[in-house]
């Protein structure tokens, strides 16, 4: 396959430029970058989602238009989103006979159990989706894929929702394929994954293709190096004594799961001290969720005393009643849960500012100071914005979360709690906002992290945990921490297990 | 109490009876939030099938014609909702009470001159040999084609939605439209057939008010039924063989409130007519206590529009 | 191939343009479906624009019609913009009327200072907790207010046909269903002389002044409004979904249950079986068509008092049915709904073949 001169343009935004791409039949080739760098963009077009504005698309020696996933699928090329297209009321072999456009019989039931068996990835096909774990769900997907006997098969970033154990897994089942003369296009970021695993690598950077390079023959840092462009400077590790005094306190906290595929969390013991950061890793749908709304107040613990916020019992306070006492939080979604869209940055400022700083006066609000307060965080933090007025929804992402985390960090809290602080974030954005976070502890604050971006944990955490199905596991120092180590927690290595590791 | 088998198949007979409008206007919107979409314009809809099928029945002579005009009616003002919630996104809660309040007042002005009017009504079909026997036969096979209609219908629309590719894809925009989207499926052109299947069946249940249950056309004669109807769908939890013993049952309450007196009950009747309206009261807040249940076969996307992106 | 696309941010021009566009594409269409169906175009123009406003009389009656759909209206869109959707208030406006009209008859002959305040208590007691059941049905069960608060409105109907027929009946009204007139202690005063026009229309401006600053400048007005558009975001901040359902139910109980009672107790004078002309369905429409913004609201509610009248005088002068009336408050709301995509979206030409 190869794509030649591929060009996309949105408005505002040029996502592809003129962009080369070649496959060979046997080959695990990747496609690397960062977010926003024109990835998923250049795979909707191959699939055929998108047109492309200009440019060339050749099959097997032939030019084709790809004009739909129909067409895409009839070349042999299949696809394994990122997001899932899964409907979860339906069962396992309706999902599939949908994603193939073909029937729901006692023919394709056979094919499936064959077919997810021979490749490692066991199925059941009457059950229903919504009972199935994201592990499993990813199953079907691939599966589905595999049914329709491709010839190139692409990866979405499979591996973002995976365990260190079910990758490796995965990477097993990729090379069979390959072997078999299946081409496969591995979409990622992540470098050593692709060191490991793929003989090719298109590098694409802002919308453009920027290199190719062969990993074997790269590094990790040569790699980065090709995909971030500028020199990046590597924060170097600071070194801190936290204080001895906890600042909040879990105790054998449990909570059972309030939703069909929500997770249980299972005594979850945490001490963190003022002036410390403290990273917990782990897989998304390990419990993050849960934990994050435990924390912060939007669901609350039958035993109070479970969860102290300065040595005072917290586990039954709302929300705003903790940010009185100190603790502020950050989760994951940026729009729709730390931000309300379709309102301006000032009516958000005031959306959890307003128990801290005394924006309410006489029961009114105060529009002068929440104005100023907004104003404030726009500066201190470098949002690229139209000011205070602009909606929260035309912020770019970067820019959101940064406004995000400046709003929590401008109320002064003693606790600071953050879920997946640089998700999605521009690079820029990123370390300033990885810059805040340790101010913020050298200057006395308590501060969690809940991340799954391993490296992130490992360069400005103190100490550090891994979550695995709802269970936390003991915090260890981050100097005496590997990632294979972590990599094995977040597996959902047991007690014993982490002893003799 | 008085009461003889003769009397018992009277009554039975008008449970059906009144059941039937019930039966359409539910199965066609339960057809139509499988596919995601909350009407709540049912009310205005029967009514245009009402005075459409009443009017042209009149005027032409023919029952086939009057029930082919009441069907297209529904489906006309089915197609103003659909191009306004699915093409321009309109909130699908206020679109359909506007909806209503127009029905009830453009069936008003249609049908001014044809208050009072006498109609022949929709013709019988006894089914032969079937409709002698005893009890059972006058009480199943002596019915006119619009009930047997009703039934043959909600089997069909059962069949349709398990076992058929169509019936599939429906189910799956319903469950997730972006994930439908993605794998090609056309949201919109489900949601706008489904929309336009339930105002046919919303006019057809219209149809049998105005032309065979009592057979004439007055002013906002649905009282109410199409609401009794979407209430139906959630008590059914959107299972069309639970919607026919539903409306069974609603219907039921209804004639027992006309009967109540000669069976010796002896309340107000407007309590009696109340009883419809709580029973649905309490069957809602039964069936909501169980959220698994009504996440099993509740269509997830209900009521949202659907934004595709490109 | 015309398609939408969201804008950045909604258009202001287009937030004011829209119900003007709205309101003119209404009367067009209104006039090509008289037109149609052969009804004397002048005759109807008169009697929707003309006549209604004709007189200080014909005013004060649209002020009579105005006022309680205003005062419903804005109650109501606390809590649509919180996504609580009650659509019972007809049946708050009854009980109101019953419990107020109830405590009227009670103190029958008397002549108090107290009467009329005891039945505006009561009235708005009354329509309160007729609201209570579906909002305790939606927070402790999670039965959707929809359709309970429209179920207990017929209830509601029916339970007033059963009083008036019975308990509450006027003992010398050989057995017409209707209560005894309420006497002068009990009748609300007219603030105009020669109308009809009583305190209904003041009190309903003063909810909107009220109701403007609870949604801009307090704390349960933001909350309603987050609820409202992100529901995550309000528990988040800490805002109860259940405390926001109880009170958007309880304050409009309290206001329908209070015009209910400003009906009976004013231009009506006694308990019937049929006090409403639908008041609290029209409500919702002019809510809607309001935008659910205070200002908006007023404007709608004088809108659609003037096509109720409008359909009265076409009753009368061109012997059409008085449902005419659902016609045109129906296409109104169509045509802002349809309008009012264009303050969120735009249209654009997209040449065919770019599509997927």
């Amino acid at each position: 396959m190869a794509m030649r001169g591929i060009t996309k343009a949105y408005p505002g935004c040029l996502a592809n430029d003129a962009i080369d791409l070649k496959l060979e039949a046997g080959q695990i080739h990747a496609l690397l970058g960062e977010n926003g760098a024109g990835k998923s963009t250049l795979v909707k077009i191959l699939y055929g989602l998108l047109q492309a504005d200009s440019g060339s698309i050749e099959w097997c020696g032939k030019p084709v238009t790809i004009g739909s996933p129909a067409s895409a699928r009839e070349l042999g090329i299949a696809l394994v989103f990122q997001h899932f297209s899964l409907f979860e009321s339906l069962s396992v072999l309706e999902n599939i006979s949908l994603g193939m456009a073909v029937a729901a019989n006692r023919r394709l039931e056979d094919k499936i159990i064959e077919v997810s068996s021979r490749y490692g990835l066991p199925l059941d096909p009457s059950r229903q989706v919504y009972t199935l774990s994201v592990g499993e769900r990813q199953r079907i997907e691939i599966v589905r894929c595999l049914l329709q006997s491709p010839k190139l098969l692409i990866m979405d970033e499979p591996t973002s929702v995976l365990t260190p154990q079910e990758v490796s897994d995965l990477f097993v089942t990729l090379r069979r394929l390959a072997a078999e003369g299946v081409a496969i296009l591995y979409i990622s970021h992540k470098l050593n994954e692709i060191k490991a695993l793929c003989s090719e690598a298109t590098i694409l950077r802002g919308g453009k293709r920027v290199a190719s390079a062969i990993p074997d023959e790269q590094s990790t840092r040569s790699l980065a190096a090709l995909m971030m462009g500028d020199e990046i400077e590597v924060p170097e590790r600071e070194s801190r004594t936290p204080s001895n005094k906890v600042m909040l306190q879990l105790d054998n906290v449990s909570l059972p799961a309030t939703e069909l595929h929500g997770v249980p969390l299972t005594d979850i013991n945490l001490s963190l001290h003022a002036g410390e950061i403290v990273g917990i890793a782990g897989v998304a749908g390990n419990g993050q969720d849960e934990l994050m709304q435990v924390i912060s107040g939007e669901v609350r613990l039958l035993n109070e005393h479970a969860l102290q916020i300065d040595g005072k019992p917290a586990g039954a306070l709302s929300p705003g009643e903790r940010r009185i006492q100190g603790l502020c939080t950050v989760p994951e979604e940026r729009l729709g849960h730390a931000s309300v869209p379709a309102m301006t940055l000032s009516d958000n400022v005031f959306l959890t500012a307003h128990n801290r700083t005394g924006l309410l006066t006489g029961g009114l609000i105060n529009k002068t100071k929440t104005n100023r307060f907004a104003q404030k965080v726009i500066e201190q933090f470098n949002v690229q914005c139209n000011g205070r007025r602009s909606m929260a929804s035309s912020l770019s992402g970067g820019n959101l979360q940064k406004f995000i985390v400046g709003r929590e960090i401008e109320q002064q809290p003693s606790v600071f709690v953050v879920s997946q602080p640089t998700w999605g974030v521009d690079a820029g954005a990123a370390a300033a906002i990885r810059k805040s976070l340790q101010a913020m502890a050298n200057a006395g604050t308590a501060v969690l992290v809940v991340s799954q971006d391993l490296d992130e944990l490992m360069l400005i955490s103190d100490r550090i945990a891994a979550l695995c199905a709802g269970q936390l596991s003991s915090v260890y120092l981050t100097t005496d921490m590997t990632v294979q180590h972590l990599g094995l927690l977040m597996g959902g290595a047991s007690i014993s297990e982490e002893a003799t590791a | 109490m008085n009461i003889d088998s003769t009397m018992l198949v009277m009554i039975a007979l008008s449970v059906i009876s009144a059941a039937t409008p019930l039966i359409y206007a539910a199965i066609g919107e339960l057809v139509v939030e499988k596919s995601g979409v909350l009407n709540l314009g049912i009310e205005g809809m029967m009514l245009a099938g009402a005075v459409s099928g009443f009017g042209v029945g009149h005027l032409s002579g023919s029952s086939f014609l009057g029930v082919l005009a009441g069907i297209i009616a529904g489906m006309l003002l089915a197609m103003l909702f659909a191009f306004l919630t699915l093409n321009l996104r309109t909130s699908q809660v206020a679109t359909g009470l506007a909806l209503t309040i127009f029905g009830i007042g453009l069936s008003a002005l249609v049908g001014k001159s044809l208050i009072g009017i006498a109609y022949a009504g929709v013709p019988t079909y006894a089914v032969p040999f079937l409709s002698d026997l005893p009890v059972a036969g006058p009480l199943l096979f002596q019915h006119n084609l619009l009930v047997y209609g009703s039934v043959a219908l909600v089997v069909l629309v059962s069949i349709f939605l398990k076992y058929t590719r169509a019936g599939l894809i429906l189910r799956a925009v319903g469950d997730s439209p972006e994930s439908a989207h993605a794998l090609g499926y056309p949201v919109m052109a489900v949601r706008y057939i489904a929309t336009l299947f339930g105002g046919a069946c919303a006019g057809l249940a219209g149809c049998y008010l105005s032309m065979a249950y009592t057979p004439s056309w007055q002013e906002e004669m649905t009282a109410g039924r199409g609401w009794i109807a979407l209430a139906l769908v959630v008590f059914a939890t959107w299972q069309p063989g639970r919607l026919i013993f539903g409306a069974y049952l609603f219907g039921g309450f209804t004639i027992l409130q006309l009967h109540a007196q000669a069976m010796g009950i002896n309340v107000p009747s407007q309590l009696m007519s109340m009883l419809p309206y709580i029973a649905t009261i309490v069957v809602l807040v039964i069936i909501s206590r169980d959220s698994g249940r009504i996440r099993k076969n509740a269509p997830a996307s209900i009521g949202q529009a659907f934004h595709p992106t490109k | 191939m015309i398609s939408l696309q969201a804008r950045v941010e909604p258009s202001k021009l287009m937030g004011f343009a829209a119900p003007v566009i709205a309101l003119a594409l209404t009367v067009l269409a209104g006039l090509i479906l008289f037109a149609l169906l052969g009804v004397p175009l002048d005759k109807a123009f008169y009697s929707f624009f003309i006549e209604p406003l004709s007189s200080t009389y014909e005013l004060s009656e649209l002020g009579v019609k105005a006022a309680p759909l205003i005062m419903i209206a804005i109650a109501l869109s606390i809590g649509y913009r919180a996504n609580v959707w009650n659509i019972g208030a007809e049946g708050q406006f009854i009980l109101g009327a019953i419990c107020g009209g109830a405590v009227a008859l009670f103190f029958y002959e008397i002549e108090a200072w107290y009467i009329l305040p005891l039945m505006v208590l009561a009235g708005m007691l009354g329509g309160m907790l007729w609201a209570a059941i579906p909002a305790l049905l939606r927070t402790q069960f999670n039965a959707n207010e929809i359709l309970t608060s429209l179920m207990l409105t017929y209830i509601a109907v029916l339970l007033l046909s059963l009083l008036v027929n019975g308990p509450l009946s006027d003992p010398d009204g050989y057995n017409h269903a209707e209560s005894r007139m309420f006497h002068a202690a009990a009748t609300l005063p007219i603030i105009l002389e020669g109308t009809r026009l009583h305190i209904g229309a003041p009190v309903a401006l003063l909810l909107v002044v009220v109701v403007w600053v609870l949604l801009s400048r307090t704390l349960l007005g933001f909350a309603l409004k987050v609820n409202g558009i992100a529901p995550r975001a309000g528990l988040y901040a800490g805002f109860t979904q259940k405390r926001l359902i109880w009170f958007s139910f309880l304050f409009c109980g309290a206001v329908a249950g209070c015009a209910g009672l400003f009906e009976v107790a004013g231009p009506i004078g006694l308990l019937l079986p049929e006090i409403s002309p639908g008041y609290g369905f029209t409500a919702i429409i002019v809510a809607f068509l309001g935008r659910l913004h205070p200002v908006g609201i007023v404007f709608a509610g004088l809108v659609v008092a003037l096509s109720t009248l409008g359909g009265e005088a076409a009753q009368i002068n061109l012997n059409l049915p008085l449902a005419v009336t659902g016609v045109f408050q129906g296409m109104l709301l169509f045509f802002l709904l349809a309008t009012d995509v264009l303050i969120n979206y735009r249209v654009v030409w997209r040449a065919t073949g770019s599509r997927a």
